[in-house]
């Protein structure tokens, strides 16, 4: 524990990646005075709790960013192997109270292991191809092992059913599958094949709920006060706030409840009412900073795993956010994704504070060595 | 060890690891370009949809916000001369359903049946409704509800999607049938009209009405008002945060007209159980004082939402109790026209003091033309008093139809008046102009003698009868009016002589208080005289000679009576028809005695009244009711459940002829 001379603050607290902090607290804080407001200008019921759990997983992810690569290469099987008995187990608990549950109630916190799964499975990929000499990758040993990674929890998630967290799995593991280097027809062919299966998979695959959801997304006027209306109030939201919003504590469409789910789906809307397209496109811009901040982390790394793994969870913090604010503005189906770090909820932001936090401890990594 | 054996494998793969490692930072600026555009397109989307679309969201956003709530003006009143309420107000609890917001609607109105006790026809009625009501437009219930009923609807509401109880008003006619055909009533708006007035929203309120007939709806404009609006902001589930701002309602404004409310609804009590019209004027200014024509619709039915059951009565009375005789029925005046003959006659330089010799009839050619007696030496005013038509036929041939027909155009036969009705008829007064041009037919000297004694194709309505006694009482140019305006006396006529008007209104007054026709029309006071025609008027051309007692009421003749008192300085007109009364003298003349009573010494009248009234069974609304009770008893309530659907009827456009088609006697 040496101390630098130069510096009035301890070395570990100087180590520490402040202008990374600094990004998530800005924006977490953004989402606690959006809460603020959507409670009609109160801390209760969600600004403080929301404060309190952020301040919780900050903690949890500076601390996970001591953790060193190798420790996250040796876990990275046994944590998806454990994380795969969970998913099972919550599904033989929902079929034995019936209905469909996502998570499991520890006592003190309640843990929905599709959500672990997600940074979970970047990791175990990585791992895979990190392991898998170069030479191999064109060969068929490159693909069938990691689409089995791919595929259990997926299939998992997709029966519970939830179709946005299938989709988030799988477009993290492609991502990661991509950048290790996999022959760019196959991506190119299976682009397509999807592209073939997709009207097969609406009309086979999907519950009728599901169905419906996307058919309104097509056509919202079809549905002006089912789930059509979610998004035509999200539209007029936004699109009355104009340039610079209608001012904190003075949203129409969030106070009044004409907004659903303001707080969790929609706060997206619920901000741009209040702050506008400059709002707007601050939260935006915070994001991408986070994002690309996330891929340099890969970029600079050595190791194989640390590239693929930094490159997997950016994808798959901005895949919450490109699927939210898409779902808000009309240009994808609302599929209940949150919004990371700025909406009410713990799973969606443990997921993303875990993702920060490996990347913090990848990047840590790269520091020190310099 | 296991460091140095790392080491040579790294060696040795290290070509394609840098291979591997080129390509990572290959794929991995794809992948962030392909985010940064994804990012990008976000912004952009957002900012059209904050900027360019700004003014149609922030639109929808107020309209999120802000609640407008109709006010409905409350209805202007209709009064009376004196300011006594003839069409009102009156707070009503009412329930419509909104079918737009009905999810179940057989288990919604089973429901309702059972708090609210409706009758299996009125569920028929609502059942219908909804079929075809469109989205947005309230269908009513049940209307002047106790508050019991209202209070366990509202209790309710939140298991009754759909159903709108509304605390309103509804219009109130305290005579009700007495001056059904003189008001009209008021209905809920049809679709047809909700369009025409460029969907005005206010049509859609539950409970608002507009007037459907008579002078409610000729009217309407004035009698409606003016909507105010109440915009309050709204959460998304209804609750009220504030209210913004109000602009208050303008009640509709307060029609006066010249009727007398009390003697309108005596006439339409006197009128009893026949089929028939009366009107009263003020002869001098044209007043209509009142104008009955019975049966009548109850228009307190109409604006409540009337009943199969009750329509279907009424349409299916041979009495029609929806048509408004006094301007739409069409009569021959019979004698009642002799007048007019008279008038001609004297016009013609005839000497009334001329002798014409009546043995009980005329001849013309080889046809005989009858009288009704063989009256012997007649002049003018005995041809009056005992209606001769000897001596009319022998005037009238002698003048020609050209003097006829213009005197009894100018004392107001054949014309249109300017009151403010929806429709009313002219009628005919036929010339030798008229005759080839409507049926191709020469005029012929047997047409003039048909005419003289009113009869062939002259045609009038009562609200004529009476400008043509209130013209013959004054002597002058009288039109009526329905709406209190300034007073004034009409002026004199002119092209007619006041002298030879005395004269004929002294032959008139023969007929009452002297040796005439109508005996039974003097009045039961001390120094006021009436003066009258009496007129029966052939329905059909019976063999059997005229359509008395022995034929079926509807072949019966007409009886017609024409009035004005007093006598010798006429202030009142009053013209009498009952359909199939038989002769004018019988039937109508004691209407028009009781009329006239009434507006000198109502107790004397009212007493006559109540005597009658005792032998027909009680007043017009215990008759109704009994009436209807038995309709519905007849047909078996049962079966009406399946009839096609009847809305409130829209006015005649056009009336038919009084039942069975007039035709020249003989």
């Amino acid at each position: 524990m040496s101390t630098n001379p130069d510096s009035l603050v301890p070395q570990q607290i100087a180590e520490l990646p402040w202008r990374t902090i600094f990004l998530v607290l800005a924006i977490g804080g953004f989402g606690m005075l959006v809460l603020f407001s959507a409670a009609g200008g109160n801390l209760q019921p969600w600004a403080w709790s929301h404060a309190v759990r952020f301040s919780l997983f900050l903690a949890m992810a500076i601390f996970l960013s001591h953790l060193r690569e190798e420790h996250w290469k040796f876990f990275a099987y046994p944590l998806y192997v454990a994380t795969l008995i969970a998913l099972v187990g919550v599904e033989a608990l929902g079929q034995v109270r019936g209905g469909s549950q996502r998570w499991l109630d520890l006592g003190f916190i309640r843990i929905q292991p599709s959500e672990i799964m997600k940074p979970v499975l970047i990791l175990a990929l990585a791992r895979y191809y990190d392991s898998l000499p170069a030479a191999e990758l064109r060969r068929f040993v490159a693909i069938w092992p990691a689409a089995i990674l791919i595929a259990l929890p997926a299939a998992l998630v997709v029966i519970q059913p939830d179709l946005g967290t299938t989709v988030a799995l799988a477009v993290g593991g492609l991502t990661v599958m991509f950048l290790a280097g996999l022959p760019m027809r196959l991506f190119i062919g299976g682009a397509l094949a999807v592209a073939a299966l997709v009207p097969i998979a609406f009309q086979f695959l999907l519950e009728d709920y599901q169905r419906n959801r996307v058919l309104t997304f097509l056509n919202p006027e079809n549905d002006p006060l089912g789930t059509g209306y979610h998004i035509t109030q999200s539209k007029i939201a936004i699109g009355s706030g104009g340039l610079f919003g209608k001012g904190f504590l003075n949203g129409t469409q969030s106070h009044l409840s004409y907004l659903p789910e303001g707080h969790t789906d929609f706060v997206f809307a619920t901000m741009a009412e209040e702050f506008g397209l400059l709002g707007g496109l601050l939260l935006i811009g915070g994001f991408l900073l986070l994002i690309r901040w996330g891929l340099r982390v890969g970029q600079r790394s050595k190791s194989n795993f640390a590239k693929l793994t930094s490159a997997g969870l950016s994808m798959t913090i901005f895949f919450y956010v490109a699927i939210n604010l898409m779902m808000g503005m009309g240009l994808a189906p609302v599929v209940g994704i949150p919004l990371p770090l700025v909406s009410f909820g713990g799973s969606a932001m443990m997921t993303v504070m875990i993702c920060i936090g490996i990347l913090m401890s990848l990047d840590r990594q790269q520091r020190v060595k310099r | 060890m296991i460091g140095r054996r790392k080491k040579r494998r790294r060696n040795k793969l290290s070509a394609n690891d840098n291979m591997r490692r080129m390509m990572f930072s290959r794929r991995a600026a794809l992948v962030g370009g392909a985010q940064l555009g994804i990012g990008g397109l976000l912004a952009a989307r957002m900012g059209w949809i904050a900027i360019a679309e700004n003014e149609q969201w922030r639109l929808l956003s107020e309209s999120n916000r802000v609640q407008l709530t109709l006010i409905t003006p409350r209805r202007g009143w209709i009064v009376d001369r004196a300011g006594q309420p003839i069409a009102m107000n009156r707070s009503d609890f009412r329930v419509d359903l909104i079918p737009d917001r009905v999810q179940n609607s057989q288990e919604i109105l089973a429901t309702l049946t059972d708090l609210l006790d409706l009758p299996e026809d009125e569920v028929a009625r609502i059942n219908e409704d909804l079929e075809t009501a469109a989205g947005a437009q309230p269908v009513q219930v049940a209307a002047g509800l106790e508050w019991e009923q209202f209070a366990a609807v509202n209790v309710r509401l939140p298991d009754l999607p759909g159903v709108a109880p509304v605390q309103g008003f509804a219009r109130y006619y305290p005579a009700g049938a007495a001056v059904g055909h003189l008001v009209g009533y008021v209905g809920a708006p049809t679709r047809e009209q909700y369009l025409e007035e460029n969907e005005n929203p206010l049509l859609l309120f539950p409970g608002f009405k507009v007037g459907k007939d008579g002078l409610e709806k000729t009217f309407e404009e004035t009698l409606r008002g003016e909507p105010g609006a109440q915009r309050s902001e709204v959460t998304a589930r209804g609750e009220l945060v504030r209210e913004l701002e109000t602009r208050p309602d303008r009640a509709g404004e307060t029609l006066r007209l010249t009727v007398d409310a009390g003697l309108q609804e005596y006439v339409g009590r006197r009128l009893g159980n026949e089929s028939g019209s009366a009107v009263v004027m003020n002869c001098r200014t044209g007043d209509v004082l009142a104008m009955a024509s019975m049966p009548c619709f109850d228009p307190n039915s109409f604006s409540d939402g009337i009943s199969h059951a009750e329509y279907d009565m009424l349409s299916e009375d041979e009495r029609v109790p929806l048509r408004n005789k006094t301007l739409l029925g069409m009569y021959p005046p019979g004698s009642t026209f002799k007048p007019m003959t008279a008038l001609a006659a004297l016009s013609g330089d005839v000497d009334p003091e001329e002798i014409v010799y009546c043995g009980g009839g005329y001849t013309l050619g080889n046809r005989r033309f009858g009288c009704l007696g063989v009256h012997g030496p007649m002049n003018l005013h005995r041809a009056i008093a005992r209606s001769c038509n000897t001596y009319f036929y022998t005037m009238g041939r002698r003048v020609g139809i050209q003097k006829i027909a213009y005197a009894a155009r100018k004392m107001g036969l054949g014309a249109e008046y300017p009151i403010p009705v929806a429709n009313q008829n002219y009628g005919t007064v036929p010339d030798d102009e008229w005759l080839p041009r409507r049926y191709d037919r020469e005029w012929t000297d047997s047409d003039t003698l048909n005419t003289s004694i009113g009869q062939g194709y002259l045609l009038t309505t009562p609200m004529q009868l009476a400008v043509m006694s209130a013209r013959l009482a004054s002597g002058r140019n009288v039109v009526p009016r329905l709406v209190q305006g300034e007073r004034s006396q009409a002026p004199l006529l002119d092209g007619v002589s006041q002298e030879h008007i005395a004269r004929v209104r002294a032959g008139m007054d023969e007929v009452v208080n002297g040796a005439g026709t109508a005996p039974r029309a003097r009045l039961p006071l001390d120094g006021v005289r009436l003066a009258g025609k009496t007129g029966t008027a052939q329905v059909v051309n019976l063999s059997s000679g005229r359509g008395g007692r022995g034929v079926p009421w509807r072949y019966r003749d007409h009886g017609l009576f024409v009035s004005f008192a007093p006598a010798d300085d006429p202030l009142y007109a009053c013209a009498v028809v009952v359909e199939h009364g038989m002769s004018g003298g019988r039937a109508a003349s004691p209407v028009a005695r009781d009329a006239i009573t009434y507006l000198y010494d109502k107790e004397i009248a009212l007493e006559s009244l109540d005597r009658l009234e005792t032998e027909w069974g009680g007043d017009i609304f215990t008759r109704m009711a009994r009436q209807e009770a038995e309709y519905r008893y007849a047909n078996g309530l049962e079966q009406r459940a399946g009839l096609p659907t009847v809305t409130p009827p829209e006015p005649e456009e056009d009336a038919a002829m009084p039942d069975g088609a007039q035709q020249p006697p003989q």
